[in-house]
């Protein structure tokens, strides 16, 4: 079974880690996913790098230039990835956006995904209609997730549609935002959690963009079965040693 | 009709709406109305009386004779120059200006390269009295300064793009951000036909005056309404899909695209999009873009703000790949020449973007009689400084 699927019915709470891959240094990538593990987080969702990502805020834009500054790139991640299920039993997901998937070549993609023993995938720019029409196929043949995102204006109906053609989880946008923004939870925001809940989708749910601490993130899983960290974890790998930034950042959530 | 738009937002293998869902919702109401609206009895006559009364048109089509002379054919210039605000991007913003009242929006952003496109969506904003946010590359601000400053005298924000190559590009995904983080009263008016289905269509549609004047007034001219050559330049591609859109299934009318070579197309400072590019995806459609082979986009080089952007709207990439438009490219000295050659035969300083469709008039052979006509898409008074430096005077 895919790993995804078999998380989500073991545990509640789940905690996933977004990070940029080659990001301090192009040799990190491994490391990190090891490093998490280690610590207690439950999925991760590892960034390939593009030169233009406009639903990313400062940390991760930073992230990203810095990481093909010295010179990542798809192929070389997959090289990387190799060594991947050596020590990292838990799901990994592969995060980015859709140019540089198209280069590749999205079977080529797919194909490389589950030979490295990557369980899904989020390219927020690949349109539902498109991922329907050309790609769906690709992905089923390789027993990947591809996750899609809502937001509070995401309408009911696309909703319903987004979960039938997802088979890991949905991710939820606490608001429209670029990442990095704090998560605040009002009324609105819990009306819409609330609303996205009594849906009965068949998909879980996890909540991303602005979870940033334990506080933040117990508060999310109120509403959800777990929730995404990225421009907080990315921020406080930025300096020093991997294993002890990595094992700091976590200490809050053992 | 076979270059127009097809009901999934697709010109053959190109355009549809690659965004982010938080792009979604907006981008969907747009494409639900924008059809709807403009076709509405209202909304086409209070355009075309702020086309007539407040920018100016029908803007002339000037029989250029000192040029003819030089080329030997009959060289028309349809003067976008002389619309209010010096450019082509006025026609565009009164229409989505419009359209975004209708929608019931009450903030309005945008992105900017000469700053042509940044001044004509403030200047539509002073008119109807709507916020107005301008994203416009740091590289940009400091070399087309007088357009930064009558920005702000018409009560606009202009927030600097400082990522990447700090010019079009980069301002144009700023603007995008600031869409994702004001999904509900904000409306991006995109400059130029790029962007997720409808944008490409929509900005098409209004800047197809362009070519609906010009048609007329060479019947009125020259007894027919066919030209031999159409030519404009291409940053986005909205004049020169303006100046097409008429002609588009007229296959006797010849469609020619001038592209920035920059330093030239083989330098690594260029934008000679169809030239240097591939197929791709940027800023919410599938086009040609300016990538390496993994997919990054590579950042462009022009002398002109306006034509300094990796890629070209999809409905270009379309015309290009059928083979129905020709796409050339004009190098920064060719157009600094043609340029100044422009004001010394005929006292009209053009903007440099438009100085790239002029200068390949040089590279034409014609034969005598023919018409041929050039989008002037605008005026060169932002671009005093570049031509000061290069010419020294
Ligand atoms: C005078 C002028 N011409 C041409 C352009 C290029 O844009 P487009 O290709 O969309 O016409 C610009 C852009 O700023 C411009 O100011």
């Amino acid at each position: 079974m895919n790993r995804i699927k078999q998380l989500f019915q073991e545990k509640k709470n789940i905690l996933s880690i977004y990070y940029t891959a080659g990001y301090p240094n192009t040799v990190d990538t491994i490391q990190i996913a090891e490093a998490l593990e280690k610590s207690g987080a439950d999925m991760l969702e590892i960034g390939f790098p593009y030169s233009d990502p406009v639903a990313d805020g400062p940390v991760i834009q930073a992230s990203s230039k810095q990481s093909l500054d010295q010179g990542m790139n798809l192929k070389l991640l997959f090289e990387q990835l190799k060594d991947l299920r050596k020590n990292v039993t838990i799901p990994v997901l592969l995060m980015g956006y859709v140019n540089p998937v198209l280069q590749f070549g999205v079977e080529n993609f797919c194909k490389s995904c589950a030979e490295v023993g990557v369980d899904g995938c989020i390219v927020p720019d690949l349109p539902m209609v498109e991922y329907e029409e050309f790609y769906k196929g690709y992905f089923e043949e390789h027993n990947l997730s591809n996750v899609f995102l809502i937001t509070p204006q995401t309408a009911e109906e696309r909703i319903h549609k987004i979960d039938g053609l997802t088979n890991g989880f949905i991710y939820l946008l606490s608001s429209s935002a670029t990442t990095g923004k704090n998560l605040e939870v009002g009324d609105a925001t819990e009306t819409y959690f609330g609303r996205i809940k009594n849906m009965n989708l068949k998909n879980q749910t996890m909540i991303g963009f602005g979870i940033s601490d334990r506080k933040t993130f117990d508060k999310a899983c109120s509403y959800a079965n777990g929730a995404i960290i990225g421009t907080a974890f990315v921020k406080a790998i930025e300096n020093g040693n991997i294993e002890e930034s990595v094992s700091g950042f976590m200490k809050e959530f053992k | 009709m076979k270059y127009k738009v097809n009901e999934k937002g697709y010109y053959g293998d190109f355009g549809g709406a690659y965004i982010p869902e938080m792009l979604y919702p907006n981008v969907e109401e747009l494409r639900q109305n924008y059809l709807k609206i403009i076709a509405d009895v209202d909304f086409q006559k209070e355009f075309h009386q702020l086309m007539k009364d407040y920018v100016g048109r029908p803007s002339p089509l000037y029989l250029a004779k000192r040029l003819s002379e030089r080329y030997g054919a009959n060289i028309f210039l349809k003067r976008e120059d002389l619309n209010h605000t010096g450019a082509h991007k006025i026609n565009n913003t009164i229409g989505q200006i419009l359209l975004a009242e209708k929608l019931g929006k009450k903030r309005i952003i945008a992105e900017t390269g000469a700053g042509q496109h940044g001044v004509a969506t403030a200047t539509v904003c002073a008119l109807r009295n709507l916020e107005c946010v301008i994203y416009m590359g740091e590289v940009d601000i400091e070399r087309q300064a007088p357009n930064v400053a009558r920005m702000k005298m018409l009560g606009a924000k202009v927030v600097p793009a400082s990522s990447g190559s700090k010019t079009l590009k980069d301002a144009t995904n700023e603007a995008m951000r600031d869409w994702i983080n004001n999904p509900v009263d904000t409306h991006y008016i995109i400059g130029s036909v790029v962007g997720p289905h409808p944008y490409p269509d929509m900005v098409a549609i209004f800047q197809s005056i362009i070519s609906e004047e010009t048609k007329k007034q060479l019947l009125e001219q020259t007894g027919s309404d066919q030209p031999d050559y159409v030519l404009a330049c291409v940053g986005g591609g909205s004049n020169a899909m303006g100046m097409f859109y008429h002609f588009m299934d007229d296959e006797n009318v010849k469609l020619i695209a001038v592209e920035a070579a920059g330093k030239g197309v083989s330098s690594g400072f260029s934008a000679a999009t169809t030239y240097l590019g591939k197929e791709g995806v940027l800023h919410g459609s599938r086009s040609i873009l300016m990538q390496t082979p993994d997919g990054q986009v590579v950042e462009p080089h022009s002398v002109s703000a306006g034509l300094d952007y990796p890629g070209i709207g999809p409905q270009h990439a379309h015309l290009f790949k059928t083979g129905r438009g020709k796409y050339v490219s004009i190098t920064d000295e060719e157009s600094l020449d043609a340029g100044l050659l422009l004001t010394q035969l005929e006292g009209i300083i053009p903007a440099i973007e438009s100085a790239h469709a002029l200068a390949y008039l040089e590279k034409m052979e014609f034969k005598k009689g023919e018409n041929v006509v050039v989008c002037l898409s605008g005026r060169g008074d932002k671009d005093l400084d570049t031509y000061i430096k290069y010419f020294n005077l």
